[in-house]
């Protein structure tokens, strides 16, 4: 008999996504609900839900979860941890949601030290709203409000959203990983399991930025999508530790 | 119930909350309600609670859907401009039908306004600033003993109706002190224990997935949609026939009606024994409920009366409902201040008088 | 009975807990009141006050635009809530910090020199308790006894040795 190499998982649930083919959302929920069943932990897992593409990743995250009003996911998750301080309390927030209508609620979170983990998507564009200028678009990319490409002189820069929780004290591993190669994609489910672990141990707050793409809104194929990660977001984007409660930097 | 004590308004209705089973509240200071924080950071810990000052009213309402929706008895406060950007908290919370106990402690606007009492967020608290289809029963105590029940009974009746409740006090009920015996406190809920008593709250299904919860308000299929927003308004129905309060005084024999809420309606009673000793017999209605308003009450007034009066801290939005409820049986008349000026008794009642004379009255 | 009453003076005077202490003893006495304090900006070192009801029936506002008492610690105090008085009122200055008469001749003026007095006792801050003092004598609105216990009460909790201080003080004016 053949041993299967890749099959469903408990932590997702079997229905189609609604993501476009090439989209990245796809492998980061699943390497959170993997690392959750593989750490015993989806029954005790709560998860907080954007707005944006990933709205609907309670349908297939097999954990309690909620949807969030735009950007408030950080606060929301800080309301649950008061009330269930041993569940792992996951938010799970786009660049827009997370890097611009909800810049306050996650550099707090981050400040306060909660004790929960965010998954940051960042794929430079907003996606469920149809290809517009994020808070990380880089300068010079086309979008449908940046339409000649991001001008700085016009929109400023885009944000380092890693390098920038790194300085808040009450963040304590803070990790940026890409998800274009089977290579990364292993890293990004180390960097999933030492958030949850660190959250786990109640360090303080845990962060695992996902570079992530967005095909249909850039406008480019796939496998394009996986060559503009690489060559155009990774140089503006590094990966690496930002931060880690054994103090081991990038 | 306790003996008797000397408390602030703002310290009542948060000691009430607490003992109304209250374990979570999430604060941002905003001027006349600053003592409910101050007390519950100081006090909550020591009770088994948790206090946050959050970075903005927006977090504080997030947070309180957060503990909600994870089966915690929340209660959060503010003032007028921070209840506006509570808003689209609101919206979620009844959308997502999660319960929490909002208290504002009304001041005036608009814009930063100022501080002292007002009564010009009628709209905000009774129509809201959210979106779409939804609604919030609104309290208005006219008493520190008043605000402390409503604030511990409003904790069960969230619960109970999985809904946002309002109580909408002023600055003049948060910082005044008053004699109140505060309610003996409800059983401690462990937070183990939570899916027992809330079977639709987030807690982590344990080992049994076929019990998975989602705490949601997206619906894209207008079908499901619709049927949602029917469902919350069945709730909505049922809140109308079940919280609707009032209190009335001698309205079937007065010449004039005071329509007035809150500390207005303290005034005004007071003003109607001024009235009184000048022979012109003026009735009240209080309403408790702002939403759902009390239009039956308006039922009970006769052809003795010549006019209704809405006496409000406001330019006039409660006089909409008064008009509802008076059916164009009467003329209605406004009796405002606004901009924190209050209305001493003394000038409501020559107002009245006034009114009353200019309608035919004596 | 319905006693209505204004205490005011500077942000730091102790016009509040004198206003607050009246009003325990009331609950004490089962009376009804209610106390409501200015609140604002003008609480920082500015002039401050606070309305007082005190009655044997209950209350409905707690606003007042006419007064039984006025206890004034400064001068914009008096100026402020003189005109308030009711004929035949009571009205309490402190002629430390007022150096000018009141105008209403209709009603019973009290002048106490209660920052004198209080250093007499050693401590310029209980001022508001010889003032005080002279309030529940002279109005008789609550009873000494009453008041002497709210003070154990309020001041047991800070310091054991302020409620002999303070005790002494609400007994220090004389008639």
């Amino acid at each position: 008999m053949l041993k299967p190499v890749y099959e469903y998982t408990k932590g997702m649930l079997r229905v189609d996504t609604n993501f476009c083919p090439g989209c990245t959302h796809g492998i980061s929920h699943r390497l959170i609900t993997e690392t959750l069943e593989e750490m015993g932990k989806l029954g005790e897992a709560i998860g907080c839900g954007p707005i944006g593409c990933a709205v609907l990743a309670h349908k297939f995250m097999n954990v309690d979860m909620c949807e969030c009003a735009h950007g408030r996911a950080p606060a929301v998750a800080s309301g649950i941890k008061r009330v269930h301080q041993n569940n792992l309390v996951f938010t799970y927030q786009g660049d827009g949601d997370l890097a611009s209508i909800g810049t306050a609620e996650i550099i707090h979170a981050a400040a306060r030290g909660e004790h929960i983990t965010t998954f940051f998507v960042n794929n430079a564009i907003y996606g469920m709203t149809g290809g517009q200028m994020a808070p990380t678009t880089l300068v010079g990319q086309k979008s449908t409000t940046s339409q000649a490409g991001r001008d700085i002189a016009q929109a400023g820069f885009p944000i380092k959203v890693s390098e920038l929780i790194a300085t808040l004290d009450g963040a304590v591993y803070v990790e940026r990983v890409a998800l274009n190669t089977p290579g990364n994609v292993n890293k990004a489910k180390k960097a999933v399991r030492r958030a949850f672990e660190v959250q786990e141990k109640k360090l303080g707050f845990s962060f695992v930025e996902f570079v992530s793409t967005c095909p249909t809104n850039w406008g480019v194929s796939p496998i394009a999508a996986m060559d503009f990660l690489k060559e155009k977001m990774l140089p503006y984007y590094p990966l690496g530790v930002f931060k880690s409660p054994e103090g081991g930097d990038a | 119930m306790s003996t008797k004590v000397l408390m602030k308004g703002n310290e009542a209705f948060a000691e009430a909350a607490i003992r109304g089973g209250c374990r979570y509240y999430f604060g941002y200071p905003i001027t006349p309600q600053n003592e409910i924080p101050e007390y519950m950071s100081r006090v909550l810990p020591q009770r088994g609670g948790h206090f946050i000052q959050a970075e903005s009213e927006i977090c504080a309402i997030n947070m309180a859907y957060g503990a909600g929706a994870a089966g915690g008895r929340v209660f959060i406060t503010s003032s007028s401009p921070g209840i506006a950007l509570m808003q689209e908290g609101m919206s979620f919370l009844c959308s997502a039908e999660v319960p929490t106990v909002i208290l504002t402690v009304s001041r005036c606007g608009p814009g930063i306004g100022g501080i002292q009492p007002g009564q010009a967020d009628y709209f905000q608290a009774t129509r809201g600033g959210g979106n779409g289809d939804y609604k919030v029963p609104v309290f208005a105590p006219s008493s520190v003993q008043e605000g402390a029940d409503l604030v511990f009974e409003a904790m069960e009746l969230a619960d109970k109706y999985q809904n946002p409740i309002l109580i909408f006090t002023d600055g003049l009920l948060g910082q005044m002190m008053e004699p109140v015996a505060l309610p003996d406190p409800v059983p401690e809920v462990k937070s183990t224990d939570i899916r027992k008593h809330k079977p639709w709250a987030l807690t982590g299904y344990g080992a049994d997935d076929s019990k998975r919860n989602t705490v949601i308000s997206l619906r894209l299929q207008p079908e499901t949609l619709e049927k949602h927003v029917q469902k919350l308004f069945t709730k909505y129905d049922e809140i109308e026939k079940t919280l609707t309060r009032v209190e009335t005084v001698d309205v079937e024999d007065a010449e004039v009606v005071i329509v007035a809420f809150g500390t207005v309606a303290r005034i005004a009673k007071e003003a109607i024994e001024m009235l009184a000793e000048q022979g012109i017999k003026a009735g009240l209605i209080r309403p408790i409920s702002l939403w759902p308003f009390p239009y039956a009450a308006f039922d009970k007034i006769t052809s003795k009366t010549k006019v209704v009066i809405s006496a409000e801290l406001s330019m006039g939005q409660m006089i909409q409902d008064v008009q509802l409820g008076v059916k164009n049986r009467f003329p209605v008349e406004l009796l405002s201040r606004t901009g924190g000026m209050i209305p001493t008794s003394l000038e409501i009642a020559e107002r009245t008088k006034k009114i009353l004379q200019e309608k035919g009255g004596n | 009975m319905l006693k209505k009453m204004f205490f005011a003076g500077y942000g730091g005077q102790g016009i509040m807990l004198a206003g607050q202490m009246v009003a325990s003893a009331a609950i004490l006495e089962n009376k009804e009141t209610t106390f409501f304090p200015s609140y604002g900006p003008e609480m920082r070192g500015g002039t401050a006050n606070c309305t007082v009801i005190v009655s044997d029936k209950p209350i409905s506002s707690p606003l007042i635009f006419e007064s039984d008492c006025v206890l004034a610690m400064n001068l914009p105090s008096m100026l402020k809530f003189e005109p308030t008085l009711k004929p035949g009122g009571v009205l309490l200055l402190n002629t430390s910090l007022i150096h000018q008469s009141a105008k209403r001749s209709d009603v019973t003026v009290l002048e106490i020199a209660a920052n004198e007095l209080a250093m007499e006792l050693g401590n310029a801050l209980v001022a508001n308790m010889i003032m005080l003092g002279a309030f529940v004598r002279t109005t008789g609105i609550v009873k000494g006894e009453t008041m002497e216990k709210v003070i154990h009460n309020v001041f047991a909790e800070k310091k054991a040795d302020l409620v002999d201080l303070n005790l002494k003080a609400f007994n220090h004016w004389k008639p």
